[in-house]
């Protein structure tokens, strides 16, 4: 059985090496400050002991106020979990950095959720949309849609 | 675009994105059922009634489905294919992956408007006579996506449908009264009025 780790006890961690990136924590999963999310997530995956390998899903909620997108880690060297969330303020072309470089498996995701949410990744060497045509208006799973 | 012309990724998409727009823009309204000649006083020529009935008995003993099972309605239809129901019955076990074989079309499932321009192109590759059967609230008027952005209310707005088989999905009992009455249809149809 996956152990799923403690976003308190990481997040102290990630802190330690990167001042001020964690924006809250609990048990479940952290919070990271966009402008540091592509070094913590390099630095969840290359460190030893964390080693998260493996990027299960990529999924983005509107919150109305912030899109929150959420990326579950698995390693499966060590059959451990992590759930790291990064929050996104902007409505017009919100932006986020791409983990395409750090995890292949984010490429369609990332295009998924730009098709649908609008949030652009930042370094995605081919983003565009992916279930919906080319010159269809708008991002169907924002709330404010129609 | 010339023929011959190598494409780059973004001209594809582009062609492709306005095939979907003119496809939902010529499909506002829906296409009427091609049943007015059944309502039609039949005026019969005595010569071509017995030719009528024995090219009707060979149409509708042996429909061969083209395949178009785009959502969860393909299992019912696979169920009715299978040994229990066994649509061999009617000489239906075939189920052609070339349209240029096939005369029905069993739309088992949702349709996106994606996906809408090559349902067409199926359609048109089948040859005459051809016969539609809607199967399941998706293909009959969108079911519970009717109202949605990316699905087609109705195969109707496509393709010409002849017989509609409600349910959600319909049951295979269902989908063979549906295709028994395909069956009834075909029965009637006359060398003098075809062409629908």
């Amino acid at each position: 059985m996956t152990v799923a780790l403690s976003g308190r006890e990481i997040a102290k961690q990630i802190e330690e090496n990167f001042p001020r990136s964690v924006v809250e924590s609990s048990q479940q999963s952290l919070v990271v400050d966009k402008e540091f999310l592509l070094s913590v997530a390099t630095y969840l995956k290359t460190t030893p002991g964390l080693d998260f390998d493996y990027l299960t899903a990529i999924t983005a909620v509107d919150y109305y106020d912030y899109f929150e997108v959420i990326y579950q880690l698995t390693s499966l060297q060590h059959n451990h979990s992590l759930v790291v969330k990064t929050r996104c303020y902007r409505r017009d072309n919100p932006s986020l950095p791409s983990v395409v470089g750090l995890w292949r498996g984010a490429d369609f995701q990332e295009r998924e959720i730009y098709d649908l949410m609008g949030i652009i990744f930042d370094g995605h060497p081919n983003l565009k949309r992916i279930f919906l045509w080319e010159g269809f208006q708008g991002h169907p799973l924002r709330k404010d849609y129609l | 675009m010339e023929v011959g012309d190598v494409y780059s990724s973004r001209q594809l998409d582009k062609a492709e994105g306005e095939a979907i727009e003119s496809v939902m823009a010529r499909s506002q309204q829906t296409i009427p059922d091609p049943d007015e000649w059944l309502k039609q006083e039949l005026k019969r020529n005595i010569l071509l009634t017995s030719v009528d009935a024995m090219l009707n008995w060979a149409r509708r003993s042996s429909l061969w489905p083209v395949v178009c099972f785009p959502a969860c309605c393909a299992f019912e239809f696979i169920t009715t294919a299978a040994s229990r129901f066994d649509i061999s019955r009617f000489g239906m076990e075939i189920i052609r992956a070339s349209p240029r074989q096939a005369d029905l079309m069993i739309t088992a499932g949702t349709l996106t408007w994606k996906m809408a321009p090559q349902v067409r192109r199926i359609y048109d590759q089948m040859p005459e006579p051809k016969w539609v059967i809607a199967m399941g609230a998706c293909a009959i008027s969108g079911g519970i996506f009717a109202s949605s952005y990316s699905v087609v209310p109705g195969y109707n707005r496509i393709i010409p449908v002849d017989v509609y088989v409600p349910g959600c999905p319909p049951r295979p009992e269902a989908l063979l009264y549906g295709i028994r009455m395909l069956h009834q249809k075909i029965a009637k149809m006359s060398l003098i009025t075809e062409g629908k």
